[in-house]
């Protein structure tokens, strides 16, 4: 099998060209789910017996929660091909992603805490869910941070991609400990907010919400990644004659 | 030509450590006096009652002791990526990972360790009773450890950065805080005369994780700082 177009994906020209026209196949298709999913969360899904309508938000809480974890997973997988075999590409990826993922992140934590207020009565609780989604923003603003501080790019790609390796391990470990931590500190009443088996008509919404969120994170990065690689690239030659064009 | 072994390389890393640690004695007895001013601190904040300040003297001594290995940790590579001797290192032929691993147990000896014999006297400040002491050392010693491997990785990928100390707070205090977890909930749960077995068996597993997994990581992002 001739492997050569894998290859090409690696350079920046092709990758340039290729996330331009790989763009509509995930902008429209998010478009249109998210607008599905909206319309059946927020119209035809029947309210909830004991949250009432207040449960709707449910249909970008768990997306954005879903993508806080994808993106990280994503921005290390990135990060470790980028290590192992100097991709810049891979580098230029895990670059393009983290700042989506830390908006994830905050949008999670922000429903959250807007669910808390009228559930809960409160605007943040220590629950072990909103804990280890707040240390999973820290983490994220670690990797900017340090990709931030060092100038020479080469060097701030691969110390960045250490971190995010380091943090995935880490990940599990953190999940756990503070879920452990939860359960012994906090008294038993907000297992509400545990997954609740949803009913049919409510579920399905949210399966599209989960799935058009993903395909916007892609758009969202084919398109990061297009201005990543013309900054990156920005003294190449390939580059005038594709501007020009 | 004869080739130094592998330990007796470690070792000998971990020597010079301990050396240069005790001819600068003033910079290793920094870090113990902010993890004491650090614990001083609560109850000035908090109030100087002792009942309430018992319930919060593991969480105190712990995060004395983050911010003071914090503060340690900085120092680990910087004098010798100065002087050229972590190029030294790297152009040796000896696994590096070995050698920070030498270098992060030196840096234990030297930073960890007197914290851990000084906690009892400020976990007494704090009300903590007696019997707790030895439960407040050990699982300031297995916390210190992982703070010390933890804090090898920041400081090596912080490695001549402006603004570096700062950042390495941002990069590692994330990371501790499971071992902050179990071990002030070990500390919590021996002031009250309870077990700390499990929370005790927990550190000593992200113990063992963490010196195993970080040296090569710390290996990695010194490779990558001092090109």
């Amino acid at each position: 099998m001739n492997w050569t177009w894998f290859h090409k994906l690696a350079s920046p020209p092709h990758a340039y060209r290729i996330a331009a026209r790989l763009l509509p196949w995930f902008g429209w298709p998010a478009g249109a789910l998210i607008a599905a999913g909206l319309y059946g969360g927020l119209v035809l899904a029947p309210a909830d017996y004991q949250q009432g309508d207040a449960f709707r938000i449910v249909y970008v809480h768990a997306p954005s929660a879903w993508l806080s974890m994808f993106v990280y997973a994503t921005m290390a997988v990135a990060a470790a091909i980028g290590l192992v075999w100097r991709i810049k590409l891979a580098h230029a990826v895990a670059a393009a992603s983290a700042p989506i993922g830390a908006s994830f992140t905050f949008l999670a934590l922000a429903t959250g805490a807007i669910w808390g207020k009228p559930m809960w009565g409160t605007w943040w609780v220590w629950d072990a869910r909103l804990t280890s989604e707040l240390i999973l923003l820290f983490l994220y603003t670690g990797v900017m941070a340090l990709r931030a501080s060092i100038d020479d790019r080469d060097r701030a790609d691969r110390a960045a991609a250490v971190l995010a390796l380091v943090g995935v391990v880490n990940l599990p470990i953190i999940h756990y400990s503070v879920y452990w931590w939860n359960t012994l500190h906090q008294p038993a009443t907000l297992t509400k907010i545990g997954k609740p088996s949803m009913a049919g008509d409510m579920l399905w919404p949210l399966l599209v919400m989960m799935l058009g969120f993903t395909l916007y994170y892609a758009a969202i990065l084919l398109i990061r990644l297009r201005a990543e690689i013309l900054r990156r690239e920005r003294d190449a030659g390939w580059l005038t004659t594709e501007l020009a064009r | 030509m004869e080739r130094t072994g592998i330990f007796s390389a470690a070792c000998l890393a971990f020597r010079r450590d301990l050396l240069l640690a005790f001819r600068h004695w003033g910079q290793v007895a920094q870090p113990l006096v902010f993890f004491a001013i650090v614990a001083t601190l609560f109850p000035l904040a908090l109030g100087p009652q002792l009942a309430e300040l018992r319930e919060i003297a593991g969480g105190t001594l712990w995060v004395a002791a983050l911010l003071a290995s914090l503060l340690g940790v900085e120092l680990l590579f910087r004098a010798d990526h100065a002087d050229g001797t972590l190029e030294q290192m790297m152009i040796s032929g000896q696994p590096l990972a070995m050698l920070v691993l030498a270098k992060g147990f030196a840096h234990w000896t030297v930073c960890g360790l007197p914290l851990v014999l000084l906690a009892p006297l400020v976990a007494a400040g704090l009300g903590a009773p007696p019997a707790a002491n030895c439960t407040v050392m050990l699982s300031l010693a297995l916390g210190t450890g992982i703070l010390s491997a933890l804090g090898a990785i920041g400081s090596a990928l912080t490695l001549g950065l402006r603004r570096g100390s700062l950042l390495l707070g941002l990069l590692v205090l994330p990371l501790a805080m499971p071992a902050l977890i179990f071990g002030a909930r070990a500390i919590d749960l021996a002031i009250h005369g309870d077990s700390a077995r499990g929370p005790l068996l927990l550190l000593s597993a992200m113990l063992v994780l963490c010196v195993t997994l970080a040296p090569p990581a710390a290996a990695a992002a010194l490779r990558i700082s001092a090109e």
